[in-house]
This record gives structure tokens, C-alpha cells and sequence, in this order.
């Protein structure tokens, strides 16, 4: 350290004083808090508004897939009693157990909680529902005291009360929180003996989630294939004929989704435009009309087509940046107009298709309207599933695993891309 | 620098015109034949073009921006097809081959330098591209990068260099492959002026050390006089003169260039008397003045004479006693360390310049002095009107 600089700090040891003695961090970082909050101040209502809006609905909803107080509320005793039985054993619980069960219930019916709890326990085995409705009226008319032993009394009311297997279902799922609804997401289920898959006839969520990663990736290659010669053009083209086309390409996100997607209906069925087209020009017979709607051709046709713009923004964004004195250079180097495109304008457009594939995948992989409509049975999603639980089996907690996992699966998608591209590698503009 | 002496006086030899003068009685390397180009079937951009090239020569194209200058050097490239006439290069007609296959280097305004690849893999490109195996390509990449004093950044990202530096990989690109004719679209237009004087001279060093033909398009007349062997000046779609740097200057060939090239003084008028190498311009203020005859013929025509402003001499001590003489107001004095500047007002012109050296002799005028300028007729040059 020379003479002067020595003078500036004579304690070059301890932490950097400023003037008034305080270190000088300290003092920075109280003189940055204003502007800190500042900024905190101006993005607040909208982060409030995010948090209220979103984060908590979701959180509380991915929480649905694991909650499992239903249980232990409603029949407090009965699961108190019930962790001592060994399921294993092949026999029935003791009259202890059947007693607390019938002042649970009792407490349960007069609540009206007792069906809930059969719907609950009817996702892990069915036929509880109607057991736990078609008993509650009985049991409600029995004394907790004066008419025990109830154990033969409730195997009167309903068989399933003799049957090992029910109460093993409700010791199963007595915790108050459950892996069950994942399991249930993956196609298989809790026992007595622990996870196992579920019967080969209730096995569908695996095939859904399979052909929605394998149709999205399809969708993507076909945005990419599509897209990238009309990306080309419009970074290409002279300015009046781009903006031409630019309002072709976006006009689509004018156009409702629902109108898009009935529109393909139109254009797909075995009556359709394409089907008579073809038909007319006598390349398929009238009795041979292709199957392209309500099966995974008719999901991917109005899906790449619906997505397509997302494709195309990011990748003519990127290709605007590419100056066209590259390819020149590439040529005036020797290289012909194939190597000059592959060694030189390809490689700088990647950013653009690694922008356009993640969104377009992430997209297509939660898609949900287009599915349903053109996809029939074959064609459907797992969003399509989830979909369902939502609104019509009110399975909410599987709901939620199949979303949470669903979430799951782009985060780490996500996270294999940045691994293997590199996130930073992706412009949007 | 390590260039050889007998390059050195080669190329001063050259410099002085001797070399080209014996050059050009060889075959033509380039050569525009009649070339017309336009671009909208409305107007042409370049107005029959003609121009021949001997091998070795630093030809610089300078013209203002739209003066059809790029649009010359794109078609020599092959980026852009002549609407009429011929291209030659080395004898042979090159309108019908591709860029790639004209082996031509070129050096771009922005370099661009392909920014995914190192300064090594863009050095390597036009060589991989000819199927040069890899030991001979890496020897080479090696050499050119040596070549512009960059050796050690071969593994660098362009977008890692600064200006200069990634104009020298530019040049050794261009370079790399060995081509004859290199094309130089302003490649120092990005640069400083401190690295744009140092850059200048490496390209001239480069280009006569190995012997390249090199074509160079600029609109910066100091870079074009203190590089080329001869300057073309754009103007209009048309050459308006081609010659070595030094005749450009002193010898413009009419008022454009006099007026493009340099600092130069105007005034207007009517031949009255010529004779040979002398003639007497009546200016519009009816003062007379002597001139070179050069776009004029004969009495009455309309000139402009041009005279460069250290041609003006207003020392009365130093000028002919026969010369005719201007009355001078002086506006202005400015002063520029090694140069004195004046503005006068001389027959009506209020921006007539003067420069004078800053020697310990020199005469200081005052703003609002009245003197007498003259110059000697030779000086004076009566072009187009």
C-alpha cells in the first residue's frame, strides 16, 4: 500500500469507518432502507393482492392433498380404541371398539358429519358411502348405554360393520395427515400392509399423466417445426409485409378459445370440411371418413394450432436480434447457404426455441378446455382428471395431489432445462 | 513494428504512384464494367460503374452515405446482383457465382464476429468450411491470430473483447484463408479516434505485407488519403474522380471533390480571358482573380474556382507584383496550436478560410482588419460551375 492510501485509511485493519464513526456497512444499509421501503411500498397492494388472490388459494388447496382431520373428528373414540386392534390378525375389533363407534356416531349423525366421513373413506373403499348413510339412521335410534353390546346389533343394521376389512380401512386412514390421496394419484393405495398398486381395472391417472408429458411434448416439436420457418419470415421480411402477418399470427389471441376451439370441431368431425374435402376429391371413401376428433389426433391438431402463437413470439424475437450480416459473414467465409444457416443463424435462434418450448409445454401440459372438447376419451389430459374431481366427484384431496404433482413434474422439467440449456440461455425479447 | 525494409520501400514506392503506374499496364484483378444497379426499377443507385483494379492495390471507395459506394462493394461480395453490366475478377465474369464461391474476404461495418463461437472456432469457420484438416487449420488460426497480436485470446468470447480488439479478429477472419481480395465495409467506424489512427496503419501494414488486393469502403476522407494507393470518390452513382491521394487533394477534378476532399474555398464567376494554362475569373462582385483552367474551355462560361486555404497567401511581401489581388475583411481568428485558422470575408463569401503555421513569423490578424490576399494561379482551380 503506497504512502497516500495509507493516509485515507489509517485503520486498514478494523471494518471501514464512515465519517461520523460508524462502520460504514451499517451506514450504508441505513442509508438504503428508505429506498428499500420505498420500493416495497409501491409493489405492496399488488403484492397483497397476489398473496390474496393466489398464493393462499393455492397453498390451502395443495394442503387439501395431505389434510386428513375428517377421521379423528368424527369419531374421536372409535380411533382411540382401534390403535390397539391388530388388523393383521383376521379377527374383528373388540366390543370396546364397536361401543366408541356407536357414540361417535351418534354424536356424528345429530351433526349431520357422518355421510361426509363416507364419502371420505368411499375414495379408499368403495361401498362406505352408502354403508355409513344407510347406518347413520339406525345407530342414531340406539342408547350409547343402555343397548350394548352393539356389535351384533350394527352387523344387523349392515354386513360391513363384520367385515375386517372395513375397519382396517378406517384405522388405515385414521392419521391426521394422509399420503393416501398421492397414492391414489399414482394409482395405488393404503393398506393394512402398507402401499400397494390399485386393481389393474382402476388404473388410470399413471396412463393420463404419461400421455400428457408424451401429447405436450408432441404439441411442442409440432409448434417448433411449424413456427420456425414463420418466425423466419417475420424477422425477414420488409417491415410493411411483417406487420402484416404479425396481426395473422396474433389474431388467434383476439379470437375467443372457446370459438377456436369449435371451430377445429367443425373442421375435424367425420362430417366435416376436411373429411368432405377429402371425400369429394375422392381421396377417401365415403364409408372409409377419417377418425381426426375425439381422439389424440383431434387434441393435438387444435392444441399445436391454439399454441402456436406462443411459439412464434418468442422465437421472432429472438431472430430480430440475429443481424443479417452474420450470414453474410458466414458466406463471404465459404460457407454455403445450408451451412451458413446451420453453423451460424440456427445456433443464436436457440434462445428463442428454448423460450417458445417451455412455454408452450408448460401450457400444454395444464391445458384443459381443448382436451375436453376435441379430445373425447383418448385424448384427454390429466388437468382434464383433475377437472373432474373438482367439480363433479368433490374428491378434492386427490384433486389437489394430482395438481400438486403436476406442479411438481414443470418444476423439475424446469429445472432439467436450466441444467441442460441454461435458463439465462432464454429471452423472451 | 516488424515489417521488413524492402516492404517498407515497396510500399513507399507505391505510395509515390510508381508502383501502380506499372501495376495498372497488367491485367486488371477487379473490374466494373459498366455495372448499374437499382434497387425499385425507379432509380439507379449506381450509374455506370466503371473501374479496373490491378492486383496488390489498396483501392479505397469514399463517397457521402447514398453515394452508391456499399451498394458497389456488396456486389463485388455477391450479396447484391448488378442490374446490368459485368463484374471481372481476374479475368473472369463473377455475376453468376455465389457469394462463398468467390473466395473473397470481407470485413464487416459491425465485424460480425458469430457471438456462440470463440475467437478460435471464428477463425477456424471459413477454414472448415474448405475441409482443412485440423492440425493445418489450428496452425493457421494460430498464425493469423499472431498476425493482428492476439494470440492469446483465441479462447475468448467475442462479446468478452472491446472495439479494437474485435476488429482485429475481424481482420484476421477475413484474413484466415488466405483470399486475394480482401472487402472492408468501414470496419474502423466503431472505434475511437486514438485506436480508429493506430487500426488504420495495422491494415495498411497488413494488406502490403502480404501482398492483398484490398477494396475499402469509408466516408472518413483522412482515412481514405492516409490508407489507399488510390481513392475513388462516390458521388451520385458515379465515380467522380479515381486517383492517388495526393492528386485528389491537390488536383480535384471538379467542384464535388474539391469540396468533399479537404478544406476548400469557393468562388463563383465568369471566365473572361483563358489561354493555355492561365485564366482570369471575373467574380460576381466584378473583382478578377487568376485561376487554373481545368472544367472550363473558353471565355463566358460559368466556374467555380476552389483554392485550399493554405494556398491563400496574405503576406503582401510574398505575392506576385502582377497578381491580381482580393480585398479581405477579416471575421474571425481562431487559434488551433500548430495552426493559425481566419475567416474572412472575401467577395461576398463570409466563410473564406485561411490557415496559416504557427512559425515564429507568422502574421497575426485582427478581427475588422482589411488586408490584401493573392495566390499563385496554379493554385487556383476553375472547375464546373
Amino acid at each position: 500500500m503506497s504512502d497516500a492510501t495509507q493516509q485515507d485509511a489509517p485503520q486498514s485493519n478494523g471494518p471501514v469507518l464512515a465519517a461520523d464513526g460508524t462502520p460504514l456497512k451499517q451506514s450504508l444499509a441505513r442509508s438504503l432502507r428508505r429506498q428499500k421501503l420505498r420500493a416495497l411500498i409501491l409493489i405492496a397492494p399488488l403484492l397483497l393482492f397476489v398473496i390474496l388472490s393466489f398464493l393462499v388459494p393455492i397453498a390451502s388447496m395443495l394442503f387439501r392433498s395431505v389434510e386428513n382431520g375428517i377421521v379423528e373428528e368424527t369419531l374421536p373414540e372409535t380411533v382411540a380404541e382401534l390403535a390397539s386392534w391388530d388388523a393383521t390378525s383376521g379377527e374383528l375389533p373388540p366390543e370396546e371398539v364397536y361401543a366408541a363407534f356407536v357414540r361417535d356416531m351418534v354424536v356424528a349423525v345429530d351433526e349431520k358429519t357422518h355421510t361426509r366421513l363416507g364419502s371420505r373413506l368411499n375414495y379408499e373403499e368403495t361401498g362406505m358411502s352408502s354403508m355409513f348413510r344407510r347406518s347413520g339412521r339406525a345407530i342414531k335410534k340406539l342408547d350409547p348405554v343402555e343397548d350394548a353390546p352393539f356389535k351384533e346389533k350394527l352387523i344387523d343394521i349392515h354386513d360391513g360393520w363384520g367385515e375386517v376389512k372395513t375397519w382396517a380401512t378406517i384405522q388405515t386412514h385414521s392419521g391426521k395427515y394422509t399420503d393416501g390421496y398421492f397414492l391414489n394419484a399414482v394409482d395405488m393405495q393404503r393398506t393394512a400392509e402398507g402401499p400397494e398398486m390399485q386393481p389393474e381395472n382402476k388404473r388410470i391417472l399413471l396412463t393420463l399423466f404419461g400421455r400428457t408429458l408424451k401429447m405436450s411434448l408432441i404439441i411442442t416439436g409440432f409448434c417448433i417445426l411449424l413456427s420456425y420457418p414463420v418466425a423466419w419470415l417475420l424477422a425477414n421480411l420488409p417491415m410493411r409485409i411483417s406487420n402484416l402477418l404479425m396481426i395473422l399470427v396474433l389474431l388467434p389471441f383476439w379470437t375467443s378459445l372457446l370459438v377456436r376451439t369449435s371451430a377445429w370441431k367443425v373442421m375435424l368431425q367425420q362430417q366435416g370440411v376436411i373429411n368432405d374435402t377429402l371425400v369429394w376429391l375422392g381421396l377417401v371413401a365415403d364409408d372409409a371418413r377419417l377418425v381426426i376428433i375425439n381422439n389424440q389426433i383431434g387434441t393435438i391438431v387444435a392444441m399445436t394450432h391454439i399454441l402456436l402463437p406462443f411459439m412464434i413470439l418468442p422465437m421472432y424475437s429472438v431472430m430480430q436480434t440475429i443481424q443479417p450480416t452474420y450470414l453474410r459473414a458466414a458466406k463471404s467465409l465459404g460457407a454455403t447457404n445450408w451451412t451458413a444457416f446451420w453453423r451460424v443463424y440456427f445456433p443464436q435462434s436457440i434462445p428463442g426455441i428454448g423460450a417458445g418450448s417451455i412455454l408452450v409445454f408448460i401450457l400444454a401440459i395444464g391445458y384443459y378446455i381443448t382436451p375436453e372438447i376435441v379430445g373425447g376419451t383418448k385424448g384427454v389430459f390429466i388437468s382434464n382428471r383433475i377437472a373432474y374431481h373438482i367439480s363433479s366427484s368433490l374428491n378434492w384431496g386427490l384433486a389437489a395431489a394430482l395438481g400438486t404433482i403436476l406442479l411438481a413434474v414443470v418444476l423439475i422439467l424446469y429445472w432439467a432445462y436450466d441444467k441442460i440449456v441454461g435458463i439465462d440461455n432464454v429471452k423472451l425479447g | 513494428m516488424d515489417f521488413n525494409k524492402t516492404a517498407q520501400q515497396k510500399w513507399l514506392k507505391r505510395k509515390q504512384g510508381g508502383l501502380v503506374a506499372k501495376l495498372s499496364n497488367d491485367a486488371a484483378f477487379v473490374e466494373f464494367k459498366r455495372v448499374q444497379k437499382s434497387y425499385d426499377g425507379e432509380n439507379l443507385v449506381v450509374k455506370d460503374l466503371n473501374l479496373s483494379m490491378p492486383k496488390g492495390e489498396f483501392l479505397t471507395m469514399l463517397g457521402p452515405s447514398g453515394s452508391g459506394k456499399t451498394t458497389c462493394l456488396m456486389m463485388l461480395a455477391g450479396f447484391e446482383t448488378a442490374t446490368h453490366g459485368d463484374i471481372l475478377l481476374d479475368g473472369q465474369s463473377i455475376n453468376n457465382i455465389p457469394p462463398h464461391k468467390r473466395g473473397i474476404g470481407m470485413v464487416f461495418q459491425n465485424y460480425a464476429l458469430f457471438p456462440h463461437m470463440t475467437v478460435a472456432e471464428n477463425l477456424a469457420f471459413p477454414l472448415e468450411v474448405r475441409k482443412i484438416g485440423k492440425s493445418e487449420r489450428e496452425k493457421k488460426v494460430m498464425r493469423a491470430l499472431d498476425m493482428v497480436q492476439m494470440g492469446e485470446f483465441g479462447g475468448r468470447r467475442p462479446a468478452q473483447l472491446s472495439g479494437g480488439q474485435q476488429q482485429r479478429i475481424a481482420l484476421a477472419r477475413a484474413l484466415v484463408f488466405e483470399p486475394e481480395l480482401v472487402l472492408m465495409d468501414e470496419p474502423l467506424g466503431a472505434l475511437d479516434k486514438q485506436l480508429r489512427e493506430h487500426m488504420q496503419f495495422e491494415i495498411t501494414r497488413l494488406a502490403h505485407e502480404l501482398g492483398i488486393t484490398t477494396v475499402y469502403v469509408t466516408h472518413d476522407q483522412t482515412e481514405a488519403l492516409t490508407m489507399s494507393d488510390r481513392v475513388a470518390v462516390f458521388d451520385d452513382g458515379r465515380i467522380q474522380q479515381l486517383a492517388p491521394p495526393d492528386e485528389l487533394y491537390e488536383a480535384p477534378g471538379n467542384s464535388f471533390v474539391a469540396q468533399f476532399i479537404g478544406e476548400n474555398n469557393t468562388l463563383e464567376g465568369v471566365v473572361t480571358k483563358i489561354s493555355g494554362n492561365h485564366c482570369v475569373v471575373t467574380l460576381d462582385n466584378g473583382e478578377e482573380i487568376d485561376a487554373m483552367p481545368v472544367n472550363v474551355t473558353h471565355a463566358g462560361e460559368r466556374t467555380k474556382v476552389s483554392i485550399r486555404p493554405e494556398r491563400v497567401e496574405f503576406n503582401k511581401e510574398r505575392l506576385h507584383e502582377d497578381a491580381h489581388t482580393l480585398k479581405a475583411e477579416v471575421k474571425e481568428f481562431i487559434y488551433m496550436g500548430d495552426i493559425f485558422r481566419f475567416r474572412l470575408s472575401v467577395a461576398g463569401n463570409d466563410d473564406f478560410i485561411v490557415k496559416t503555421r504557427n512559425a515564429p513569423d507568422a502574421v497575426k490578424l485582427k478581427p475588422g482588419e482589411i488586408i490584401n490576399i493573392g495566390w499563385l494561379a496554379e493554385d487556383c482551380r476553375a472547375l464546373d460551375a
